[in-house]
């Protein structure tokens, strides 16, 4: 009995010490990078898989703040007000060795306005950036920029003698199907080099020793294998198998699971990503109604009226088990212009509602269809039908049409549906991002997801101001104003705010970022 | 027999460009490529160009004359979501499927026809009618259930095998194989039984059927009068009788193996030709999806194309009424 109890204490030994030793980072998530370009592709994982080798001026740590990488620091010129002036780190090398100076920077941003590159749409403000000398660079924009480091996040510098001795000085051509030799290879100044790397199945990357920030930050993996699971019982039960130690993308419905499974630990953190209703209320007749001659949406009580009989607390209880944090606005918290009082601004009154209707003429009812994606946000065809049964207690029958994305967001942009569902997030972490895409009217080049008909000319100008007003006092009043206006047209039906969850070992100290975008460097084990 | 063949051949052609013609037609409604290819900041400038640079602003009649001109030259187009050319992606997922496929075939016809021949022989025996009810859980569990219990048995519970991927592989060059790794080899197992599992059910049921005909014949039974051993009349003279029909079925269901690894390779994220065309579905990566489906319907009509000329020569009076 004695040998039994000290073989199993050896056993229990070895088997802690294997997870104490987890030095291996074992990443798995739904999906794959697209391509190592640096400037191409701007898409979530392609991002995240980049971030790990190369480096961007500045990044954002898990509270959104900035925080310095390649600039050590950065301000508006005091001489001219459509210039920004960026100090950037000095000793930095890039995994070949070469120095990181004022020239690769320069490089990299005309490489980034380059027609085939996915980033130029980040920084089309950017007229010129110019090297003051080989540590300063100076971004001249086409009119005052007040935000103009939120667009710089994800722009990766990269070193102008390796991408001119590789020749892949172009960005990669994506849709022409362009093979460059940065596509597969990289050479950045991050934290993590590539070793190898197979599109869909694996890429391995082992830590960069000569990293200029190895003392500031832990660092404690050594090596990133990433694998992209596809199938979300096949992620949780390698999760489960101790085959993966690190996981994004976790089921929702396995949270409970893999928190109760012993060494494993699920986090969880608000996502920069609102769930809402639009509806369109710019037309004279609605389509997907049985209305006819009239639009019932274009009334603000109807509007209102239905917001009103959302429950937003039983979709959070019931539908996301518990996963999400009710919403009043369609902005995320952290964003410039949230507040706790308008993100309260969703009480459920199905009485109120009722009395709306009638008020509004439509105390009988009346049905439509809502138009939702299956695909896309976390239990999104759930949230919908939700929905269908809280809007039918005041007397709006809903026909639920619940399709894969590739076809639902095509009918938000080509205006053909008449309520639908939406999730936003806002890479700036600013209300301006908002307002251009989802408040301002619908033009060619603004305004593109604004589905809902509705269009303000003086709204739109205060909108457009925004973009070069540096007074910032006076900008966030303007935001203000605007998201009252937004609030008390109830442009949209909020629903909630997305919430994270990453499954990890316990021996690993990770934080959840907002934007799903780990950056393997903060890791810490234990 | 010539006339037979290149009438054969031509209806092959057909069948192929009518299959073309339903894919094609079907791809407008999975969606918009364009949504996936551009992100939220797109403008409806990006989208005309894109649009027009794909060739999509075209009627779709057009767009599949196009496609099949390009196509009859060996170019298949260049992948929405991966930006690589569509015959390298799918030489690059070939190995990894048709190994899957390769082992999972073996399976099933050597554990299909042992056990045939055993639950015939043994026909009231307690084991072989054990046997028999297990596998009507292979003939009537779907595949994903099957591939999620053992994951949960043999990964989760056990900890004996990977519940995903392919292992390491070796590189030969022209072939990527995970039959020289001990991980690859573990990687096979799980995967191998799940898309076999079926078809080495189907294969047991149809040589346990034929085999008890057999065993019925007067031969058999002149044979036990002559006094031989059971073991040379079941293995010598009833089992090689019973293995005519079931040599067409092994046939036909090779190709079905390769066809539906989808929901196996899905399952347990293996990196072949199956899980890329799902991948391809869901991002409405039209030349892959059509690239994969030309190639299957070309496999089942070859396949079907030289099982019909075995039988016209085989069989001379198929041979006499088609000329």
């Amino acid at each position: 009995m004695k040998k039994v109890t000290g073989l199993l204490a050896v056993t229990a030994l070895l088997s802690s010490t294997a997870i104490v030793n987890a030095e291996t980072l074992r990443w798995a998530r739904a999906g794959d990078a697209l391509t190592l370009d640096p400037h191409s592709q701007n898409e979530g994982p392609s991002h995240t898989m980049r971030h790990q080798m190369y480096e961007p001026l500045m990044i954002r740590d898990t509270t959104g703040a900035f925080e310095p990488a390649l600039a050590t620091d950065w301000a508006p010129s005091a001489d001219d007000p459509n210039v920004w002036v960026f100090n950037l780190r000095q000793g930095v090398k890039f995994h070949d060795g070469a120095d990181m100076t004022a020239e690769d920077v320069v490089f990299s941003y005309e490489r980034a306005k380059q027609p085939t590159s996915d980033m130029k749409e980040l920084i089309n403000s950017i007229v010129e950036v110019r090297a003051v000398d080989d540590y300063t660079i100076e971004i001249v924009t086409d009119g005052p920029n007040p935000i103009l480091p939120a667009n710089l996040t994800d722009l990766m510098i990269m070193d102008k003698d390796w991408t001119e001795a590789n020749n892949t000085v172009n960005v990669q051509d994506f849709e022409g199907g362009e093979i460059t030799y940065a596509t597969t290879n990289t050479n950045g100044t991050g934290a993590y080099k590539l070793v190898s790397r197979e599109p869909d199945v694996k890429t391995v990357m082992t830590r960069n020793d000569d990293y200029w920030g190895i003392d500031q930050f832990p660092m404690d993996i050594t090596e990133i294998i990433y694998t992209p699971i596809q199938n979300p019982a096949t992620r949780v039960a390698a999760m489960l198998s101790g085959e993966v130690n690190f996981l994004q993308d976790m089921p929702v419905q396995d949270l409970a699971r893999v928190n109760d499974s012993d060494g494993l630990v699920v986090k969880t953190a608000p996502q920069n990503r609102v769930i809402f209703f639009g509806m369109n209320q710019g037309a004279d007749d609605l389509e997907a109604d049985n209305v006819d001659g009239a639009n019932p949406l274009a009334d603000v009580r109807v509007r209102k009226a239905m917001s009103m009989a959302i429950n937003r607390d039983a979709i959070q209880q019931v539908v996301m088990r518990g996963q999400s944090q009710p919403a009043g606005m369609i902005a995320p918290p952290f964003v410039n212009g949230w507040t706790a009082e308008m993100d309260a601004e969703s009480a459920t009154d199905v009485e109120g509602a009722k009395a709306l209707m009638a008020e509004a003429g439509y105390g009988e009812g009346f049905s439509i269809r809502l138009d939702c994606p299956n695909d896309r946000y976390i239990n999104d065809e759930a949230i919908c039908q939700a929905a269908v049964g809280m809007l039918g207690q005041i007397g709006v029958t809903v026909n639920l049409d619940a399709i894969p994305k590739a076809q639902h967001f095509p009918k938000i942009t080509d205006g053909a549906t008449d309520f639908y569902m939406l999730g936003w997030g806002v890479p700036t972490y600013d209300s301006e991002y908002i307002f251009n895409f989802l408040v301002h009217g619908r033009e060619d080049d603004i305004g593109t997801w604004n589905g809902t008909g509705f269009d303000n000319d003086d709204l739109d100008a205060k909108i457009i101001s925004l973009a070069s007003n540096t007074d910032l006092e006076a900008r966030n009043g303007d935001i203000a104003d605007i998201w009252r206006v937004v609030q008390d047209e109830q442009l949209y039906i909020p629903i909630h705010h997305q919430v994270l969850n990453w499954g990890m070992s316990e021996s690993l100290g990770i934080d959840v970022d907002p934007e799903d975008q780990p950056m393997v460097k903060y890791f810490s084990t234990n | 027999m010539l006339p037979f063949i290149i009438k054969r051949i031509g209806q092959s052609f057909l069948v192929l460009l009518i299959t073309g013609v339903i894919a094609f037609s079907m791809f407008r409604f999975v969606g918009d490529p364009i949504e996936n290819m551009l992100g939220q900041e797109r403008t409806a400038e990006d989208v005309e160009r894109l649009r027009g640079q794909l060739g999509l602003d075209q009627p779709v009649p057009i767009q599949y004359v196009k496609y099949l001109a390009e196509a009859i030259q060996g170019n298949f187009g260049v992948s929405y979501r991966q930006g690589r050319e569509v015959s390298e992606i799918i030489l690059e997922r070939a190995p990894a499927t048709l190994e899957l496929a390769a082992v999972s075939a073996t399976f099933a016809v050597v554990l299909g026809i042992a056990l045939g021949v055993f639950t015939a022989i043994r026909r009231d025996g307690f084991l072989a009618n054990f046997i028999m009810s297990a596998s009507l859980i292979g003939v009537s569990l779907p595949t994903f259930l099957i591939g999620i219990l053992l994951i949960y048995l043999f990964s989760v519970e056990l900890n004996w095998l990977p519940s995903f991927g392919r292992g390491e592989v070796v590189d030969l060059g022209w072939w990527t194989t995970g039959l020289l790794t001990e991980s690859g080899l573990k990687a096979l197992i799980l995967p191998a039984i799940t898309l076999g599992l079926y078809q080495m059910t189907l294969i047991m049921r149809l040589v346990r059927s034929e085999m008890l005909e057999v065993l019925r014949q007067d031969y058999i039974r002149f044979a036990r009068a002559r006094g031989l051993s059971d073991k040379t009349i079941n293995f010598r003279h009833a089992l090689k009788n019973t293995m005519v029909p079931v040599i067409t079925i092994i046939g036909l269901q090779l190709g079905a193996i390769i066809a539906f690894a989808i929901i196996t390779e899905t399952v347990f994220q293996w990196p072949g030709l199956g899980l890329l065309f799902i991948n391809a579905i869901q991002f409405v990566d039209v030349p892959v999806m059509a690239a994969y489906l030309m190639m299957i319907s070309v496999m089942f009509v070859v396949i079907n194309l030289v099982v019909d000329i075995l039988y016209a020569l085989v069989d001379p009076r198929l041979r006499a009424s088609s000329t």
